[in-house]
């Protein structure tokens, strides 16, 4: 009962006010508006700093890195900075066939590092690479089970044990297929509770204790630091994972970035990736 | 008092004029991805994309998973929103706070949340273990994944409806001698219906489009855990042409699910 007057006391007042209501909507629209400019302004900054870093003429270079190469290629291109004064080296990392598909769309790279051979075939089937792709590290499967091996895994064939909870990567990315022609070679039949999409996945879940076992790269093992055992298995030399490294074409630093793999690798270069656990190539 | 209330509504028609610019943008924004998709599908091969078996697996559990987490949702969530309109007052900011943080979480935060909670070596996980129930890896716990992160939706939306309803006709049920589960069955519900509605189409939609949770807390094998989302996303990684068309069903049947339920409300909001 108490409401009626109030409302229409409220409602009388718009007609009133209406030059201070007028006002209001026009502050209101010019805050939607810069509203709208800053988000557009910070929209489009990332996208002009990433041009101005490749067109510049000072050494700037921009790395596309496998996501198994955080660690090293991180560790890589602060090594390289540092003997290459002056000279900035911009990482970004991902899935080997997520960055094919953002230099397909455009993206500003000078090098670009896969961690499979199938996507940087990708690569030089669109015509993004300059010159002839290097293999410049390899990479073998490796059994991860919870710290301790609480199932007492000690071979491939062991991992088809009934009731064993074993988690893969899905065939369609680069580490399910090797699992896949590793199990082959080995003329063993896995069948996975789960086929994950990468190998943080299957890594996380062997690390929360959820899977008795999965299969992985060594230097992912290596990579967790002591969060997961790795066992060894002989059959991984049918899979061996190749890293090929390629300078792009649409690179404005071209002697920088071919410096760049050079040092990769070079001595230093095969350094870093032995230590965490790469093959050479 | 509803007679004076109505009006209200009414008196609120003149919208200014630059309420439409910024309108139309965000409809634009919205509505010009999907044309970004329609443009990139493989019409040739779509009915061929779209009926392999993976898909049809796909699109069958994200179904089946989605309805049974709307359930779950009905089933839990009606009763959350009913003590968070109606029940005692204390600590009920804090406790809706804390009832809609997946809400603001990141579904991979809560598909964490859970795998650390339910998984084999987690708190209630472990004593599952005993009793021979496992989770992770199964078809529940992908209805656990979907339920944790569209019960808010569903408490949100009827929690409001609850509100701007009132509880006057309630009051009214009681003193003519109704009981409390009678005045909820033939007073609050009828009351609060097109809310109710509508929060489960928001939660369905949202189970349907459950990705980060699912990806971590149940795995993805084909037919047991890898809902439509999952097999958009791995297929992606070699056959994008793939990913795109069942992206499109994703989107379809999204579209329908919402149409459906807000045209069914619209009509019956004309009817009334």
């Amino acid at each position: 009962m108490k409401q009626g007057p109030v409302k229409e006391d409220t409602v009388k007042q718009v007609p009133m006010n209406g030059r201070a209501v007028r006002l209001r909507s026009k502050l209101a629209a010019a805050g939607v508006l810069t509203l709208a400019l800053l988000l557009t302004a910070c929209g489009a900054m990332p996208r002009t700093g990433g041009g101005v870093s490749t067109s510049s003429t000072s050494a700037s270079i921009t790395v596309f890195a496998a996501a198994s190469l955080k660690a090293t290629f991180t560790d890589l291109a602060h090594q390289f900075e540092a003997a290459h004064g002056g000279t900035k080296v911009n990482l970004s990392f991902g899935g080997s066939s997520d960055l094919v598909a953002q230099l397909q769309s455009g993206a500003p790279a000078d090098v670009f590092a896969s961690a499979d051979e199938a996507n940087m075939t990708k690569a030089t089937n669109a015509e993004l690479v300059s010159g002839s792709p290097q293999i410049f590290a390899t990479n073998v499967l490796e059994i991860a089970v919870p710290k301790g091996n609480p199932a007492g895994i000690h071979s491939l064939q062991e991992l088809a044990k009934p009731g064993l909870r074993l988690v893969l990567c899905a065939q369609q990315v680069p580490c399910g297929s090797a699992s896949h022609k590793a199990a082959d070679a080995a003329g063993v039949a896995l069948k996975p509770v789960s086929e994950e999409q990468s190998v943080t996945d299957v890594l996380g879940k062997v690390i929360s204790g959820d899977a008795d076992a999965g299969l992985v790269y060594v230097t992912d093992v290596k990579g967790t630091g002591g969060k997961v055992d790795g066992v060894a298995f002989p059959e991984s030399k049918a899979a061996v994972n190749r890293y090929p490294i390629a300078m792009l074409r649409q690179s404005k630093a071209s002697s920088v970035a071919q410096d760049f793999v050079e040092f990769v690798r070079g001595a230093e270069g095969q350094k870093v990736l032995g230590n965490a656990g790469f093959g050479a190539p | 008092m509803p007679g004076s209330a109505r009006p209200r509504s009414r008196a609120y028609s003149g919208l200014p004029r630059w309420v439409y610019v910024p309108a139309a943008l965000g409809a634009l924004f919205v509505l010009v991805p999907f044309v970004g998709i329609l443009t990139r599908v493989d019409w040739l091969h779509f009915v061929a994309l779209i009926t392999s078996d993976s898909s049809l697996a796909a699109l069958g559990l994200s179904l089946e998973t989605a309805l049974a987490s709307t359930v779950a949702c009905l089933v839990l969530g009606v009763p959350m929103a009913l003590v968070l309109a109606r029940g005692p007052v204390r600590g009920r900011r804090w406790l809706r706070s804390l009832v809609l943080l997946p809400l603001v979480l990141p579904p991979v935060v809560g598909g964490l949340a859970l795998l650390y909670t339910f998984g084999r070596l987690g708190f209630v996980g472990r004593w599952l273990d005993v009793f021979g129930v496992q989770l992770a890896f199964t078809t529940t716990a992908v209805v656990m994944a979907q339920t944790f992160v569209s019960l808010p939706f569903l408490v949100v939306s009827l929690e409001g409806a609850l509100r701007t309803a009132g509880g006057r006709y309630e009051a009214v049920a009681a003193t003519l001698g109704a009981a409390p589960s009678h005045v909820f069955w033939r007073v609050t519900l009828p009351l609060v219906l097109p809310g109710l509605a509508s929060g489960l189409v928001l939660s369905f939609a949202r189970s349907l489009g459950e990705f980060g949770a699912t990806l971590t807390f149940a795995g993805s094998l084909q037919g047991v855990t890898r809902t439509l989302p999952l097999e958009v996303y791995l297929q992606r990684e070699v056959d994008p042409d793939a990913a795109v068309a069942l992206a499109l069903v994703l989107v379809v049947v999204a579209a329908l699910v919402v149409g459906l339920a807000y045209g069914r409300r619209a009509a019956g909001a004309v009817a009334a």
